[in-house]
C-alpha cells in the first residue's frame, strides 16, 4: 500500500486529493494535512465582503467530505519535510503540528511515498509596516483573502454606508498593499462590488473611490496585460480596464509600492521614484504572498531548505530558474510536471510551486524598489495543475515508477476569470474574461503572445450569471456530490 | 440630465485617453435577450478554453 500525503486543502490540494482518492481506491492511502477545518470558495469572498453572502455560504466542513472520499484528514499544519527520512526513519516524512481543537500543538511525523505540496501562500501582511504583522492582518485596513477577513470587511463597509447616510463623505482606497503583490483581480472585483453596493444604497455621490496598484498599467492583472477580441479589434486590457474605471468614476494610482500604512493614510513609492500618500476612510489592500515557511532536512538532520525551496519559500519544480533578464524569458521556462528536481516523489501545485519568473515585465523605481505584479497561480490553473499532478502520482503508484508524468504548462493553459459587480441576478454585471494561454508565448503568437480567438472579455449580465453558476458548481464539485468529476476545474 | 459615462473623463487627466460606453452599449449589457445569447456564446468559448487546457 502506497501513501500519498497532500499538504493543503485549498483549490489545488483538494482537487489533487479527491481525484487521487478516486483513482487509487481503497488499496492505497491519501492523507490531507491542512490547518483549516473548512473549505473556502475564495472567489465568492468578494460577495461576503460587501454583505451579499455570508461566511457560511462560501465555506463547508472538510471532515465529512474527506470521510466520504476515504481520505485520511489531519487538521494540522506542516512544519518541515524530511525527504530522505531521518536516522530513525528510513521513509521520507512530514512533521506536522495539529491545529484541531483539543490537539493543538501536538506533533506527529507522517511518512509518505509521494508528497504534494499545495499549501497555498502565507498572506504576508508583515511585509508592509502597518498592513499587518507576523500574526496577520493589521487594524487599519481590511482584507478579503479569507472568509473571516471578508466578513470583517463587510462589517467595516456597512459602517461607512451608515456614515454616508448621515451625511459624512467617505473615501475608499482599494488595491494592492505592496510592490510585489499578485491577485489584482480580486481587488479589481472588490472595488466594483463596493461601487455597485454604494449605488444600491443611494450613497454613491457621497463616496470617492480610488484604486492603488503595483501594476505598471491598468489591466496588467499580473499577466502582463492581454489583448482581447472585441468589436473586430484586438483591444488591450489597458483600454478595457481604463474604460471601466472611468465609466464607474473610479480614480487610480498605478505603479505603486505601498511602503507604510497608518490609521487613515497609505504611504507609497511610484515607479518614477516619487513618494506620495493617500488618505482613506476604508481600505482593502491585498497583501503580498510568500511560501508558508516549510523547512526541509536531510537524513543527517542538516538544513536543505534552500535546495528544496526558492528564496520566496515556494517549492522548486521543473521550471527554468536561470532564465535571467526579461529579454531571455520564454514560455518554455514554465514548469510542466511540477516535480521537484531533487526529490522525484515530491510535487508542488497551485500557489505553492515556485514560478521561474514573473509574467509581467519586471520594473523598479530609480531608488531600486522592485514594483510589479508577481505571477498569479490561483483559480482554474491551480485546479488543473492539482489534477495533473494527482494523475502523474496515481500512474506511478498503479503502473510503476517509470510511468510518464502528465504535463500541463501555464504556457499551454487558459484561464477563465469572471469579476462581478453586484450580487443580484438582474441588477449586477460582470466582466467575463478568458485568456489563452495564461503565460504569453510570443514565439507561437507573435505580437500579443496569446490566441486572440480565445482571449476575450466583455461586460454584462451574461458574465454575472456565469459567476453565480460557477459559485454553486464549484462548491458542488468540492463537496463531491453526484457528477462532481464531470465538472471541469 | 442623466450623467453619461464620458462625463467622468477629466480633461487631460489620467483617463483622458480611454473610451467610454455609450447608451446603446450600456443597454446591451443589461438587455436580457441579448445577454442570453451572449451567455451561450461565452459559455461555449469558456468550454473550448477549458478543453484546450486539459
Amino acid at each position: 500500500m502506497a501513501r500519498l500525503v497532500v499538504l493543503g486543502g485549498g483549490v489545488s490540494g483538494h482537487t489533487a486529493a479527491t481525484f487521487a482518492a478516486k483513482w487509487l481506491g481503497s488499496s492505497h492511502e491519501v492523507v490531507v494535512v491542512t490547518p483549516n477545518s473548512k473549505w473556502n470558495w475564495i472567489p465568492s469572498n468578494i460577495w461576503v465582503g460587501v454583505g451579499g453572502m455570508s461566511k457560511e455560504d462560501v465555506t463547508f466542513d472538510l471532515a465529512p467530505v474527506y470521510a466520504k472520499a476515504g481520505i485520511t484528514y489531519k487538521q494540522a499544519k506542516a512544519v518541515s519535510i524530511n525527504p530522505e527520512g531521518s536516522e530513525l526513519s528510513q521513509k521520507p516524512f512530514v512533521s506536522i503540528e495539529y491545529t484541531l481543537a483539543g490537539r493543538e500543538g501536538e506533533s506527529e511525523n507522517v511518512e509518505y511515498d509521494y508528497l504534494i505540496n499545495a499549501t497555498g501562500p502565507k498572506l504576508n501582511f508583515g511585509a508592509t509596516p502597518g498592513l499587518g504583522d507576523a500574526k496577520g492582518l493589521g487594524e487599519f485596513t481590511v482584507s478579503v483573502c479569507t472568509a473571516d477577513h471578508a466578513a470583517h470587511a463587510n462589517e467595516e463597509f456597512q459602517k461607512t454606508i451608515q456614515k454616508m447616510k448621515n451625511g459624512e463623505r467617505q473615501k475608499f482606497l482599494i488595491g494592492t498593499g505592496h510592490g510585489l503583490c499578485t491577485c489584482q483581480g480580486a481587488a479589481f472585483e472588490y472595488i466594483f462590488n463596493i461601487e455597485h453596493e454604494l449605488n444600491k444604497a443611494g450613497v454613491r455621490d457621497m463616496a470617492d473611490l480610488k484604486w492603488i496598484s503595483n501594476e505598471s498599467f491598468l489591466g496588467d492583472f499580473g499577466v502582463g496585460g492581454l489583448h482581447m477580441k472585441s468589436m473586430g479589434f484586438a483591444v488591450s486590457s489597458k483600454i478595457f480596464a481604463e474604460s471601466l474605471f472611468t465609466e464607474r468614476n473610479v480614480d487610480w494610482i498605478i505603479g505603486a509600492h505601498v511602503n507604510k500604512v497608518e490609521k487613515g493614510v497609505v504611504h507609497y513609492e511610484l515607479l518614477d521614484g516619487s513618494m506620495g500618500e493617500e488618505e482613506f476612510d476604508f481600505s482593502m489592500l491585498i497583501p503580498p504572498f510568500a511560501g508558508v515557511g516549510l523547512k526541509a532536512y536531510a537524513k543527517d538532520g542538516s538544513d536543505i531548505t534552500s535546495t528544496v525551496f526558492a528564496p520566496n519559500g515556494f517549492m522548486k519544480v521543473d521550471a527554468n530558474y536561470a532564465a535571467g533578464a526579461y529579454e531571455n524569458w520564454k514560455a518554455s521556462d514554465w514548469p510542466k510536471t511540477y516535480q521537484n528536481p531533487t526529490y522525484g516523489n515530491m510535487f508542488a501545485c497551485g500557489i505553492a510551486f515556485a514560478p521561474p519568473h514573473p509574467i509581467s515585465k519586471p520594473m523598479s523605481s530609480p531608488n531600486g524598489t522592485p514594483i510589479g505584479p508577481t505571477p498569479p497561480r490561483t483559480g482554474m490553473p491551480s485546479g488543473i495543475i492539482g489534477k495533473a499532478v494527482a494523475h502523474s502520482i496515481c500512474d506511478r503508484i498503479l503502473k510503476g515508477e517509470d510511468a510518464p508524468l502528465h504535463e500541463i504548462s501555464m504556457a499551454h493553459m487558459g484561464a477563465a476569470c469572471v469579476a462581478s459587480a453586484g450580487k443580484g441576478i438582474f441588477d449586477g454585471t460582470a466582466a467575463a474574461m478568458t485568456i489563452y494561454p495564461v503565460v504569453p508565448d510570443f514565439e507561437k503568437y507573435p505580437g500579443t503572445g496569446r490566441d486572440v480567438d480565445y482571449t476575450f472579455g466583455e461586460i454584462g449580465l451574461a458574465g454575472h450569471w456565469i459567476k453565480h453558476i460557477l459559485h454553486h458548481l464549484f462548491i458542488w464539485k468540492a463537496k463531491l456530490k453526484t457528477g462532481w468529476t464531470m465538472i471541469p476545474e | 440630465m442623466e450623467k453619461k459615462a464620458e462625463h467622468n473623463i477629466k480633461a487631460y487627466g489620467s483617463n483622458f485617453t480611454t473610451m467610454t460606453p455609450g447608451p446603446f452599449a450600456l443597454k446591451l449589457r443589461t438587455c436580457k435577450i441579448w445577454q442570453l445569447i451572449r451567455f451561450i456564446i461565452i459559455n461555449i468559448k469558456m468550454l473550448i478554453v477549458v478543453r484546450k487546457s486539459h
